[in-house]
């Protein structure tokens, strides 16, 4: 358990480029656009996976945290503003961020002139927007105990994906296309260009090391003893000094962030989004593939999400999708309830533990063991 | 003292003496000060001007029938429920009101009559929690393993260890907390509320379950305890640990207090009899 976990991040980080050596030379590069894509639904899960797993809350609203960031790079880098009802380019704010190019003049696909929001500033202020409306939805809702989390962000789940069905400029039912590529580094552009896809591939999956590396440092420092505290008995973690609340305000809102940068990102790199992105299904499929990955095992968590993901996106499923998928995550309930990783993991440390078997048994000698057998389990 | 010195009526004025510690303890220098609790469930009063004090050193243990108010008075004290009058003082501040998570800081510390181990960590990672509030680490310095995080860790490791010796189950460390038999699990509680480095320690029926041995092995860690400085306030219902181990005992019995004072005081003292115990008490205690 005190092992650094550096071994299996630099195992991922061989898998992840085997995968795509693989796929380029097999002349099957294609399938990197279901693993990009899989690894932004991954970013979600993993997420969640903080918040459901090891501080014990239940968010049903991760979808819509997810199209939040998607709408508002969206929205930032494709809606004109220098005509109509928000002629922002004609004030001296907008003069101003015209000059200093955090908003640009430039031409879409159709020859219109038109001035938007920089990538970079419209990711900066979709992060900034999820992580803001995270507090107002988890504040008042995780002061409580109890499932307060699940039905506030149920509720608020609903209510963005109407907002956005309704709404014009966020292109109602169609959603919104066209969105720009994003010059995230010199000579690196998120987009779904075929030229692009092995640059953007690394981009996705580094996203997820680092991700998965900041969750699997959190999750065994002061502050993931304090989440797990949370979720084992919240009145004897309070007890121990722990401000309960302020614990799950501030990962329900870091994993909403996560879920922000993922959409922001995935919009990018699909180069639009709809407004099925924050539908109830969605949120309900991040929530159940933390639950098949095993709860609190975000590598069982990372396996399950990336995979099921991208054989979804593959169509592998078919038109059965849903139940499918459904069928899936029933099994690995039902034979695995701890995640697929968890009985692999079990038969490693029996194979160590078969090696070292003198020292433990010594250990476990202590005078007045036997007093009290197997008493209240 | 310069008296003492002189002499004559030495007796007199070590009486005077005796009685100018007790006065200058009783104004000062108490550490838990309840000064007229009082809480109501709906109609039933479960603490009714509840007023007494733990001294720093002292272990006082709070004894009365079922239903007498005594974990109503913890959860008082410990920040769970809030008194409907009256007040709270550690160290001459009032902490009524206070988020338990406050008090917690501020150095009370309790376990729990039915254990509230933390079910999926291991023996040491229970005690390591119980440092959280002595360390400081943030969410940031802990994902980035920035310099902060490796001397909490460390500092946190080496406390931990220290109080799981103390209670003598150094060699469980890493065993998984929920897999130790039911004494065992009593002393990690014991371990994490000492790791909160707190000034006054709430046990709250801290024998139940145990057999005769395990005990009298928890009576002395106790006793350890309280000489290391730390004062402890104890519900218990095992008579002859409270004997043993008290240095004061108050009485409550239907949220009123009875009384107050060493347990010779109390064993013999005919309203406790006759209320608490209803007969013989060295019937009890033997």
């Amino acid at each position: 358990m005190q092992r650094h976990p550096i071994i299996p991040i630099v195992a991922l980080v061989g898998a992840i480029i085997a995968v795509q050596v693989t796929a380029t030379l097999s002349g099957r590069e294609y399938y990197l656009t279901q693993l990009i894509m899989s690894a932004y639904y991954t970013i979600v899960v993993c997420g969640l996976c903080l918040v459901m797993g090891y501080a014990g809350q239940l968010s049903l609203g991760h979808g819509a945290f997810f199209a939040l960031g998607g709408y508002t790079t969206a929205v930032l880098t494709t809606l004109d503003f220098s005509s109509g009802a928000i002629n922002l380019a004609a004030t001296g704010l907008g003069r101003g961020l015209l000059k200093v190019g955090i908003l640009v003049a430039q031409t879409d696909l159709y020859g219109r002139d038109f001035v938007a929001f920089t990538p970079w500033a419209a990711f900066i202020a979709a992060l900034l927007l999820t992580l803001a409306i995270a507090v107002v939805v988890g504040y008042p809702a995780l002061r409580l105990r109890g499932h307060y989390l699940a039905m506030a962000t149920l509720g608020f789940g609903l209510i963005v994906y109407r907002l956005l069905l309704g709404t014009e400029w966020t292109g109602s039912a169609d959603g919104i296309s066209s969105v720009p590529g994003w010059h995230i580094l010199p000579g690196v552009v998120i987009c779904g260009k075929s030229a692009h896809r092995v640059k953007n591939y690394y981009v996705a999956w580094g996203l997820v090391v680092f991700v998965l590396s900041f969750i699997v440092n959190v999750v065994r420092s002061r502050t993931g003893r304090a989440l797990r505290s949370i979720h084992d008995g919240e009145l004897a973690a309070n007890a121990m000094g722990i401000h309960t609340a302020g614990y799950k305000l501030k990962v329900f809102v870091l994993s909403a962030g996560m879920a922000g940068v993922a959409g922001s990102f995935l919009t990018h790199y699909n180069g639009g989004i709809g407004p099925s992105e924050a539908g109830a299904m969605k949120s309900v499929r991040y929530v159940t593939l933390v639950a098949a990955g095993g709860m609190a095992n975000v590598w069982g968590v990372l396996m399950v999400g990336s995979v099921l993901t991208f054989l979804s996106l593959r169509g592998c499923f078919g038109s059965m999708d849903h139940a499918v998928f459904g069928g899936i995550l029933i099994l690995i309930m039902s034979f695995a309830p701890q995640g697929p990783l968890k009985p692999l993991g079990d038969f490693l440390s029996r194979v160590r533990s078969a090696c070292r078997r003198a020292p433990r048994d010594s250990a476990a000698g202590r005078p007045g063991d036997g007093d009290l057998p197997g008493r209240l389990g | 003292m310069i008296q003492l010195r002189e002499g004559p009526g030495t007796v007199i004025c070590l009486d005077a003496l005796g009685s100018v510690m007790e006065a200058a303890s009783e104004i000062g220098m108490a550490l838990l000060d309840i000064q007229n609790v009082c809480h109501a469930f709906g109609g039933l009063v479960a603490l009714d001007s509840v007023t007494f004090s733990v001294f720093p050193d002292q272990i006082k243990a709070v004894i009365g029938p079922n239903g007498a108010g005594k974990t109503t008075l913890f959860n008082v004290v410990s920040g769970i429920l809030r008194s409907d009058t009256g007040d709270v003082l550690l160290e001459g501040s009032p902490i009524t009101g206070l988020q338990p998570y406050e008090i917690g800081q501020r150095g009370i510390s309790r376990t729990f009559q039915n254990l509230s181990l933390f079910a999926h960590m291991s023996v040491l990672e229970n005690v390591m929690v119980g440092c959280h509030c002595r360390t400081r680490a943030g969410i940031i310095s802990s994902a980035l393993r920035l310099p902060r995080h490796r001397r909490d860790e460390r500092q946190a490791r080496e406390k931990s260890l220290e109080y799981l010796a103390a209670v003598g189950l150094a060699d469980r460390r890493d065993w998984p907390v929920a897999e130790l038999p039911f004494g065992q699990r009593r002393l990690v509680e014991l371990a994490r509320a000492l790791a909160t480095e707190a000034k006054l320690l709430l046990l709250d029926e801290p024998a139940s379950g145990l057999n005769t041995k395990e005990t009298d092995d928890l009576g002395q860690i106790i006793c350890q305890i309280r000489d290391r400085g730390i004062a402890i306030l104890l519900v218990e219902h095992d008579m002859s640990l409270v004997m043993d181990i008290s240095d004061s005992i108050f009485v409550l019995n239907f949220g009123k207090p009875v009384a107050e004072g060493p347990p010779t005081e109390i064993r013999s003292d005919p309203e406790v009899i006759s209320i608490y115990l209803g007969g013989d008490f060295d019937s009890v205690t033997d």
